[in-house]
């Protein structure tokens, strides 16, 4: 294959990636109609981690406006989940700051991170359901936990919860995790991350390993979730057309090093090699 | 690789070996520390402590009842060839009762405990950490410690004396059947045997037989190395279901030794307050 044709063949598939984030916004609806962005909810400044020889952050600068979603996209290993569990307080950095809600949260007390913690939802890679409780348990674990409600109130949310993931509540609520097919454990996830109504959402992985449908009916569900709820979200992704479909912004990464943030047209549009080779 | 660097590779590695080896050590009691506080402080898990004693204490009633019966039989046969020489075939109840009361009952009971719940702990947690479960509490600002550990803790701390208990009289049992029914002794003379070797100790709090107050403290103890070390392997768990397996060998043989080793050291500390 000659450099011409290479250079023509990269020019159509970024014509067509175009062509694609243009439809996923406009199924989004008007950009206007996106929630209001001001003021950042996650600071990540200069962040470095290492686990002994093996660098997984290097200088990450990052940061997430209030009612934004923003995609941090990269390969296996390129660090993207641990930024997700630097943001939870999982795990801390070896310098640099995690800042939630402008507050760091390495430099907190422990109540002040669970106080933190009680504003974020997480949806994990493989849902982390608790195997030994029901559907109904699992949605309604944070309100039994942590608040005083009455059962009748608390049913009456992990319902809404279960609604507002398209699963029909007198279905599942009594199935246990084992029951559920991949795409409902990860519905069951979502419903169990936002029971509480979080300001921040965090998604590791949530289209990996489901069919095509499951996965644009996830994306859709992260959009709605999105405008319905008002929150901000970080999804954490290897799926390009996922994020293009589901972000006002994408950040790439590669081996722990920030290549790119910016909307997902400018990334389309991109010259940077690493950009250019990832969208291939 | 210079001579240097050669020569320095053993050291390096006892250095990471031993650096290793404190760093279990101290997670391992902090691990403790913090179960120890939470039986003690909010929130309790209720029903999680109702589920373990469940699992951990009804749960192994049936494998100590056997464990018990063929014990108390096979030291009754055992005892009953020498002391046959010597005519001496009435101690056999005092034989039975004494090891089994002091050593044998707690023991045993640990160690098939062990096998048996302790497992099932790492590898429930283990599962639990590598499906990111152990996460999902944190997330949630749940205390793993609290929900997972302290249930399991206070539910082995609580049982472990009881199915000692059980392992005690069943193994008695089972020598007095042997007694009776092979050597001809009566169950009356039998258990006076049994009795007489535990009033023969003393007596602690007036009365309770000194044999019986230590051979009740051991397990309290070994229930705590139960839970800790099967919860501690668990919670470190990584490398998937392979690392659950891993998980769950090495509570079992961790478990079992520092049950054997902590037995020693009791039975010296026992023997010091109480007896001598």
């Amino acid at each position: 294959m000659t450099r011409d044709s290479l250079d023509l063949w990269d020019s159509q598939m970024r014509k067509e990636l175009r062509e694609e984030v243009r439809r996923a916004l406009a199924d989004l609806g008007d950009e206007s109609t996106l929630p209001s962005v001001a003021g950042p909810v996650v600071e990540l400044e200069d962040l470095c981690l290492a686990f002994g020889d093996h660098t997984v952050l290097q200088g990450v600068t990052l940061d997430l406006h209030r009612g934004e979603t923003l995609s941090v996209l990269g390969g296996s290993g390129a660090g993207k989940s641990t930024i997700l569990r630097l943001i939870l307080g999982l795990s801390l950095p070896d310098s640099g700051q995690v800042r939630v809600e402008g507050q760091d949260i390495a430099n907190v007390p422990l109540r002040q991170v669970l106080a933190l913690r009680r504003n974020m939802g997480m949806v994990f890679q493989g849902a982390a359901l608790f195997d030994s409780l029901s559907v109904y348990d699992n949605v309604g674990f944070y309100l039994h936990e942590h608040t005083d409600l009455p059962e009748e109130e608390i049913r009456r949310r992990i319902r809404e919860s279960l609604d507002l993931v398209d699963l029909e509540p007198d279905q599942v609520m009594d199935l246990l995790p084992a029951e559920l097919s991949g795409g409902m454990k990860k519905r069951v996830g979502i419903a169990r991350a936002v029971v509480h109504r979080p300001r921040l959402l965090l998604y590791d992985e949530p289209t990996s390993g489901l069919d095509p449908i499951t996965t644009r009916t996830i994306n859709d569900l992260i959009s709605k979730l999105q405008n319905e709820l008002d929150v901000s979200s970080i999804v954490v992704t290897h799926d390009i057309r996922s994020a293009f479909r589901i972000s006002n912004r994408v950040a790439l990464l590669s081996e722990g090093v920030l290549v790119f943030v910016g909307g997902p047209e400018e990334m389309v549009a991109s010259e940077d090699e690493y950009v250019r080779a990832f969208l291939r | 690789m210079s001579l240097s660097e050669t020569a320095s590779t053993p050291l390096r590695y006892l250095n990471d070996t031993l650096k290793g080896w404190a760093f279990h050590t101290q997670e391992y009691f902090r691990l403790l520390g913090r179960s120890l506080h939470g039986s003690l402080s909010r929130p309790f898990y209720g029903r999680d402590l109702v589920i373990q004693m469940d699992a951990i204490g009804v749960g192994s009633i049936g494998i100590v009842l056997l464990t018990g019966l063929f014990t108390g039989m096979v030291l009754a046969l055992q005892s009953a060839v020498e002391m046959k020489q010597f005519g001496a075939t009435i101690y056999i109840g005092r034989l039975v009762g004494a090891s089994t009361i002091r050593e044998l009952g707690p023991v045993l009971t640990a160690l098939m405990v062990t096998g048996r719940a302790g497992s099932g702990m790492a590898a429930e947690i283990g599962a639990m950490k590598v499906t990111e479960q152990v996460d999902a509490l944190y997330t949630m600002s749940v205390d793993p410690v609290r929900k997972l550990v302290v249930p399991r803790f206070v539910a082995a701390i609580v049982c472990l004396p009881l199915l000692t208990v059980i392992t005690d009289v069943v193994a008695i049992l089972g020598g007095m059947l042997i007694a009776v029914v092979k050597l001809d002794l009566t169950m009356g003379l039998y258990m006076r045997s049994v009795y007489l070797t535990m009033a023969e100790t003393g007596f602690i709090f007036r009365y309770i037989p000194i044999d019986l107050f230590s051979g009740l403290l051991k397990p309290v103890f070994f229930g705590a190395i139960i839970a800790i070390t099967g919860c501690y392997f668990g919670l470190k768990t990584s490398g998937g279901t392979e690392g659950v397996g891993r998980a769950a060998t090495r509570a079992v043989v961790t478990t079992s030794v520092f049950i054997l080793a902590t037995d020693y050291f009791l039975t010296q500390v026992l023997i010091a307050l109480l007896i001598e």
